[in-house]
């Protein structure tokens, strides 16, 4: 009986050492759940919805305190695939929330004092400039936040939608006639 | 003439319509007054202008420089001026004008002298670098970039297969090419061997050019071997051609190289030939003219000739003629603009008419009879990846291995409710990779985000470290001075010498700038000394009134 007991009571210990350590030892650093959000989120980081970036956001719809349509340039496509990843229903983006065709910042040179207000908004650095230099924008890094706008104090950079051309080129969704059905 | 063949799946076998143009000889085209030459008219990044508006050229001179490493350089058929650099008419199937430098000739076609290179002196890579130049790009259609393929880089490669054999309806410029300029294939195909270092040499030419087949068979030193391939589409795609020579089967998302086999077009080969021995850019390819217009045939059309300049060599659209296609019926696009020019890509203009051409039938529903992945010449099921690209379900078309798909277009051909399976596999594929695109973009821009913070962080930190250390020597310092002032004896000293500079400099400030109530005019002194008396009177009363 005691024996018995002791084989029990040992087994116990042993397998509860290796959950033990197993816990430490594969431990997870992140919320999966988080990353997964974020990696649908399209990182433009204009911070639209509300929270401070893209990260923030997927962190509050993980706790459940956002909603998933908040997302503009995810447009309808990335509530969708929020939805599916969370077991939602889909709905549409909220109020006052409009997708916007992709559009990327220009500066004026000819006005840009140079005050770099706007490298130190920029969200993903994509703006080079110092001090009393003109400042310019890499395109291929620009998301088209428009994070950069309201601080420049000469109201210099505008968006510029990006327009379709030879090499972006998509080809489109077929449309054929289909015969009625008699 | 031995050589085991092997017979891919699939496959079709359209009209050939082959004898319209391949009776007569490869005309050339008068000198024309304008040319449009396309900056991007291969694959990879466009060529970087070097001309603008109002300067002259040569004929051969490079006015496009390639820009980054899958680029090639374009240049100026014929001498004149540059009209201008900007957007216009290409052929391409969205009809969206590209970046173009249109050149008006002067009519004296004169040319930059051509350095014809000695190949088997040269080292490989400068041959590359010259090869990639002169602007070569595969003429078989797909425009790559020639001095690339050129390259092992690091691959063994045992077999160089050049492909004569022009599966495609209609088409006939390799096989009047082969007919005509055999000698001269020759030459440039022993360039590639030897740039490759490959020991076996195919020619493949698809049994129903039988005058081809005898030119080049006659042309052809020991070591290359003609291979007379049976007629059917898509018999001449690459990794067709690659199978039924060798029996090598493609590998999924592979090339062709990674068995050790390189294939280039007969057509690449003629203007390789050019290039080397000739010392000449890629100035002019030969395009074939048919369908519904008065003289088919084959032309050499210098690069940039426009289309309505071609069609009107071949005697012009017949009536009732109904659009043209770029390409052969299988593959090609509707032209939508007739302005558009020659490319290196362009080897075929086909004027449709109703007959010939008819409309597409309505599209019926999929009845599930399975002839499309009979067809298939890749072994695909087209069904099934139409389904999945129908209802934009692009990761399931992907697991379909919709990216093998190389659009020949034999599905939608043997569909017996005619729906366009070509046209949703082109839209999926461009989804795919205009997501993949954005996920990319999103990594990058996440990436970069993340570091901003980073650093931002970082600089914080850095700040109140730096601030922290100054205090404490601040601390110290106060605590060196107050408990032994005397310790150095020429503390005293030096203060001395500081404060002696500084009234130097004090003096030296007052005797050079004027104080301001010095020199003034009487007026302005004369209010000063009323101020001064009424502040005076005010404080005396104030003085009083405390009092």
């Amino acid at each position: 009986m005691i024996s018995a007991i002791l084989v029990m009571a040992g087994i116990g210990l042993a397998l509860g050492a290796i959950l033990g350590w197993a816990s430490v030892r594969y431990r997870v650093e992140d919320d999966p759940l988080v990353e997964k959000i974020d990696a649908i989120l399209p990182q433009t980081q204009c911070g639209q919805c509300g929270f401070p970036g893209c990260k923030p956001y997927a962190e509050a719809i993980a706790k459940g305190e956002a909603d998933i349509n908040k997302c503009p340039p995810g447009g309808a496509d990335g509530v969708k695939r929020l939805a599916e990843l969370l077991g939602v229903e889909a709905k549409p983006l909220g109020e006052g929330l409009e997708p916007k065709p992709k559009a990327i910042a220009v500066i004026d040179e000819n006005t840009c004092i140079g005050c770099t207000l706007c490298v130190q908004a920029c969200p993903v650095d994509a703006i080079i400039g110092a001090a009393k230099q003109m400042h310019t924008i890499i395109a291929d890094q620009c998301t088209g936040c428009e994070l950069c706008l309201p601080p420049c104090p000469v109201d210099c950079i505008s968006m510029e939608v990006v327009k379709e051309d030879v090499a972006n080129w998509k080809w489109r969704y077929p449309v054929h006639m289909m015969k009625r059905e008699a | 003439m031995s050589r085991q063949l092997f017979t891919f799946n699939g496959g079709v076998h359209p009209e050939g319509h082959k004898a319209e143009s391949n009776a007569t000889p490869i005309r050339p085209m008068p000198l024309l007054p304008r040319y449009v030459v396309p900056l991007r008219q291969h694959i990879g990044a466009p060529a970087r202008p070097l001309v603008q508006a109002g300067d002259a050229v040569l004929g051969g001179q490079m006015i496009g420089a390639p820009e980054g490493y899958v680029s090639t350089a374009a240049h100026a058929p014929t001498s004149g001026r540059v009209v201008a650099v900007a957007p216009h008419a290409v052929p391409h199937p969205s009809g969206l004008f590209d970046l173009c430098v249109v050149i008006e000739a002067d009519g004296e076609d004169r040319s930059i002298d051509f350095q014809p290179l000695d190949w088997r002196k040269l080292d490989p890579s400068a041959l590359r670098n010259r090869i990639r130049e002169m602007g070569l790009a595969g003429l078989g259609g797909a425009v790559f970039p020639s001095y690339i393929k050129l390259n092992p880089s690091g691959q063994t490669l045992h077999t160089l297969i050049l492909n004569g054999a022009e599966c495609e309806p209609w088409i006939t410029c390799d096989d009047r090419l082969m007919r005509e300029r055999a000698a001269e294939i020759v030459l440039g195909i022993e360039v590639m061997a030897h740039t490759l270092g490959v020991k076996t040499i195919l020619i493949g030419i698809e049994d129903n050019k039988p005058e081809a087949l005898a030119a080049m068979g006659a042309a052809a030193p020991s070591g290359m071997e003609v291979v007379a391939v049976p007629t059917g589409y898509p018999g001449g795609g690459g990794k067709q051609l690659t199978y039924t020579l060798t029996g090598v089967e493609t590998p999924t998302g592979g090339r062709s190289t990674d068995a050790g086999i390189q294939v280039f077009n007969v057509g690449t080969a003629y203007s390789l030939y050019r290039a080397v021995y000739l010392g000449e850019p890629l100035l002019s390819r030969v395009v074939t003219v048919t369908g519904h217009v008065a003289n088919p045939g084959n032309f050499e059309a210098r690069i940039g000739t426009p289309m309505t300049d071609l069609l009107a060599a071949a005697g012009g659209a017949l009536d009732g003629a109904d659009g043209e296609i770029v390409g052969g019926p299988m593959m090609g696009f509707d032209l939508m603009d007739q302005a558009a020019p020659v490319t290196k890509s362009v080897n075929c203009l086909i004027v449709k008419d109703p007959v010939r051409f008819p409309p597409r039938p309505t599209t019926l529903p999929c009845i599930r009879c399975g002839a499309c992945a009979r067809a298939c010449p890749a072994d695909l099921q087209p069904f099934e990846m139409y389904w999945f690209s129908r209802a934009k379900d692009f990761g399931k078309a992907q697991s379909y291995n919709l990216f093998d798909c190389i659009e020949c277009g034999c599905c939608a051909y043997v569909c017996p409710s005619h729906i366009p399976l070509v046209d949703f596999f082109r839209f999926a594929k461009s989804e795919i990779w205009e997501r993949e695109q954005e996920k990319h973009g999103a990594d990058q821009a996440r990436q970069r985000h993340e570091f901003k913070e980073f650093r931002l962080e970082r600089e914080k930190r850095e700040k109140a470290e730096k601030f922290a250390r100054a205090a404490e020597k601040n601390k110290e310092a106060a605590a060196t001075t107050t408990t032994d002032a005397t310790a150095d004896p020429d503390a005293e000293k030096k203060k001395a010498i500081l404060q002696a500079a500084l009234d130097r400099a004090k003096k030296a400030k007052e005797a050079v700038t004027p104080r301001n109530t010095d020199n003034l005019p009487p007026r302005v002194e004369k209010e000063i000394a009323e101020i001064e008396a009424r502040r005076a009177q005010a404080e005396a009363k104030t003085e009083s009134g405390e009092g």
